[in-house]
Formats: C-alpha cells, structure tokens, sequence
C-alpha cells in the first residue's frame, strides 16, 4: 500500500533582516497566486499545515508559511545566547517582505493570525501596494493585555506548560480535542522567552490605534475574521478598528476561538474558502 | 433550594456543581496525575460562599464549605454566582468558557500566591471546569 505523504514541501531560505544574516524555514504547498501565511506568538507553521492540504485552497494558491526567526525550525540570529528576544513592528514588517522579495513573489496575499493579524494592518498602512489582498485572522488595532507576561519565562513555571495553558481557554470549546491540544503542543514547544518577545510586539510596540484609518482598501482589499470564543481578540475589538477603515470587510466565525486554521480546520475553511473565491474573482 | 453558608445561602445548582468537583478530579487518574506536585490549599469563592479545596499530590482530599475564620490559602478565585453557573455549563457560551476570559471581563478574581497555580495552570483549569461533566450528567 502507498504511503500517505503530506505534499507539504519544506525548505530553508537565507536573508538578512536588520543587519545581520538569517536562515529561514519555511513550507509550502499548491500553486498560484501566493498565499503568505504567518503564524501566531510563540507558535510556528505548523498551523497552516490544513490548509496547505486543502485542496480547494491549492488548487488555485501557492500556500506559504515560514517561521519567523527565534521560531519552529528557523534559527535565531548568532549571538542570541546574549540577547533578549523582542519582535517589534519594524523587524517583523522586515521579516514578512524580505521574505516575499527573496522568493520573488508577485503581489502575494499575506494572510496573518493574532500577531500576524495586527502586521497584517501594519502592512496595509504602510505596504498596502504590494499586495493582492490582506487577511487578518483575530485582528485588531490594539488589545487590552489580560495578565503579566513576566510568568512566560522564569525558571520556576515550565515555559511551554503556561505557554500552552494560557492559550487553552482561547480556543472554542466545539472544536475537536485532538485539534486543540495539537495547537497547544506547538506552544509547548517554543524557546524560551520567545513568545513574551512576541507579545512586546502585540502590547507595546505594534499600538496601532489612530493609524488603521490611512489603509487604502480600494488599493488593496482587507479581510478581518474572527473567532466568537476568541476573548483576547474579542470580535466587539475586531469590529472597533474595522469602523475606522473605509471597505475593510469583517466575519465573526462561529465555534472558533483565536487559532481557526488549527483548532478547527473544517469549521475555518467554510469561511476562509469564500474570501479566497472573492480574491481570486478580482484579478 | 438552597444550603446556608454562614455567608448567606448558595444556590442548590451550584453546591451541586462544587460538590461533584472532588470525586469528578479523583475520578480522572490522568488529571491527578498531570497535578502529582501539586500540593496546596486554595479557595474558592462563590458569591458569598467560601469553599477550601486541600490538594495533595494532585487528589482533592478535602472541601470545606463556609466560613473557616483564620484559615489561611495559597491564592484564591472568587466570581459570582452567575459567572459561576455560566462557567460550568455544559457547553459555556463566550467569554463564560475560561477562568481567564472571565478574569478579562472583570468577572473572576485569582489573588494571592500564584506561583503554584502558573506553574500547573493546565491542570487548575481541568481542576475548575470538571463540574461541567457533573452538568452534563446531572
């Protein structure tokens, strides 16, 4: 019998990002019209890999998840045994286009969760045409923090058991066992202190409030969903910055909590497959 | 029905639902096991009613309802009786299916000495929702 082979195709890509040299995982499945996809803090590409096996999804999109560097199979930078980790606005919008120009992709959608759902704005803000369209899962401008990132990394509390723990409660209860604590072995699984660095980006640094209302839609089209359980990014924090941007589009996705490409891949499809048609449509 | 605590009363529903809490967690050899360095005594309050679970190596070995004057715990979580009951539904509706997202919302405090319950804050959170099972079974 023939075994099952994912046709998830993974490979290392060399860039330099703020000065210094850097190896870049990264996945990638389909062809087409690229689909940049970035994961959440303290996780890696993993989360895609439903997606990347969809094939009402390949059939028409180069799927493409790297991790960001300090994550999954990407290497920190030299030198990172003496250094504290932070992602900031300026490194991460870095990371996502040096990333699209060393693969020379024309125009991709970047589509991006959590962090990668505020960036996404960023990029909108700053980039928006270089882009087909924009995808913020469980994105908004700002979120009010919920407890002290401090606990994510002392020596006394395991790193990837709190890391895990936090993020439990932020998926839906409908979705499937297996689905969530896949998602959560992912956060067991981060260096350490690398998703407190992630979250300096989220709390500190990547404030977008009173900079959302410049995103151009019309120039390149902006797609917000979020999940009803998601209570870190509520869809009430959703809806908030979408009214500030002219033509941003937003769903609230039933059953699914901050991790739907994960937690529940079946239930995520049903409302990404309709914006991905829409994008199609529109070239 | 209600049970008088000493601290008013506690809804019948809800002394129902903390009551099956020890049996439902030492029913669950994985939960305890997840818990097997957990030994601390924390309390949980429901409106007005105190409850002290005793924890050793990862059993609830002991549950005191009312006031204990004097009695000392580790942390404490204290919501309302209809955060409490949203909490342990059977399938909790939004903001109602975490400790933390009631925490966000204002609804739920944890106070005191946290370290014991970050550092084993899958098996906390396992510990509190088990009486949703109990709702599911009545």
């Amino acid at each position: 019998m023939a075994a099952t082979i994912d046709p998830i195709l993974g490979r290392y890509v060399h860039v330099s990002l703020g000065g210094r040299p850097h190896r870049i995982y990264f996945e990638e499945a389909g062809q087409g019209i690229p689909l940049v996809c970035l994961h959440t803090a303290g996780a890696d590409g993993r989360q895609f890999r439903h997606l990347m096996t969809d094939a009402a999804v390949t059939a028409h999109f180069r799927v493409l998840a790297f991790d960001l560097p300090w994550h999954g199979k990407s290497t920190p930078p030299e030198g990172w045994q003496r250094e504290e980790y932070r992602l900031t606005t300026r490194g991460y919008t870095e990371a996502i286009r040096s990333f699209c120009a060393a693969l020379e992709l024309a125009k991709p959608v970047v589509l991006g969760c959590s962090i990668g759902g505020r960036i996404v704005l960023n990029l909108a803000i700053e980039h928006g045409g270089e882009f087909r369209a924009l995808i913020g899962l469980e994105s908004a401008d700002y979120q009010a923090p919920w407890y002290d990132t401090d606990w994510l990394h002392r020596p006394d509390v395991h790193g990837g058991e709190v890391c895990a723990g936090l993020v439990s409660g932020m998926m839906a209860p409908q979705s499937p066992e297996a689905s969530r604590w896949e998602t959560l072995w992912q956060y067991m699984q981060s260096g350490p202190g690398v998703f407190k660095g992630d979250l300096h980006f989220y709390r500190v640094d990547g404030d977008l409030r009173g900079k959302v209302g410049a995103i151009d839609t019309a120039r390149c089209p902006l797609f917000l969903l979020t999940g009803e359980y998601d209570f870190s990014c509520t869809p009430e924090d959703t809806a908030r910055t979408a009214r500030q941007i002219a033509g941003a589009e937003t769903v609230v996705m039933e059953k699914l909590g901050h991790f739907p490409m994960s937690e529940n891949p079946a239930q995520f499809r049903r409302y990404l497959l309709p914006v991905l048609e829409r994008i199609r449509a529109r070239q | 029905m209600a049970e008088a605590t000493g601290q008013g009363t506690l809804a019948a529903d809800l002394a129902a639902r903390i009551d099956s809490l020890p049996a439902l967690v030492n029913g669950d050899p994985w939960l305890v096991h997840r818990g097997r360095f957990v030994d601390v005594e924390l309390l949980v309050e429901i409106g007005g009613a105190a409850h002290y679970l005793t924890i050793e190596h990862g059993s609830v070995v002991a549950l005191a309802r009312g006031p204990r004057p004097l009695r000392s715990w580790r942390f404490a979580l204290r919501a309302g009786e209809a955060a409490w009951r949203r909490f342990w539904q059977e399938m909790p509706e939004p903001h109602y299916h975490d400790l933390f997202a009631m925490a966000k919302r204002g609804e739920l405090s944890i106070e005191g000495d946290l370290q014991p319950f970050m550092a084993n804050l899958l098996y906390f959170k396992d510990l509190l929702a088990a009486p949703r099972r109990q709702a599911r079974e009545g």
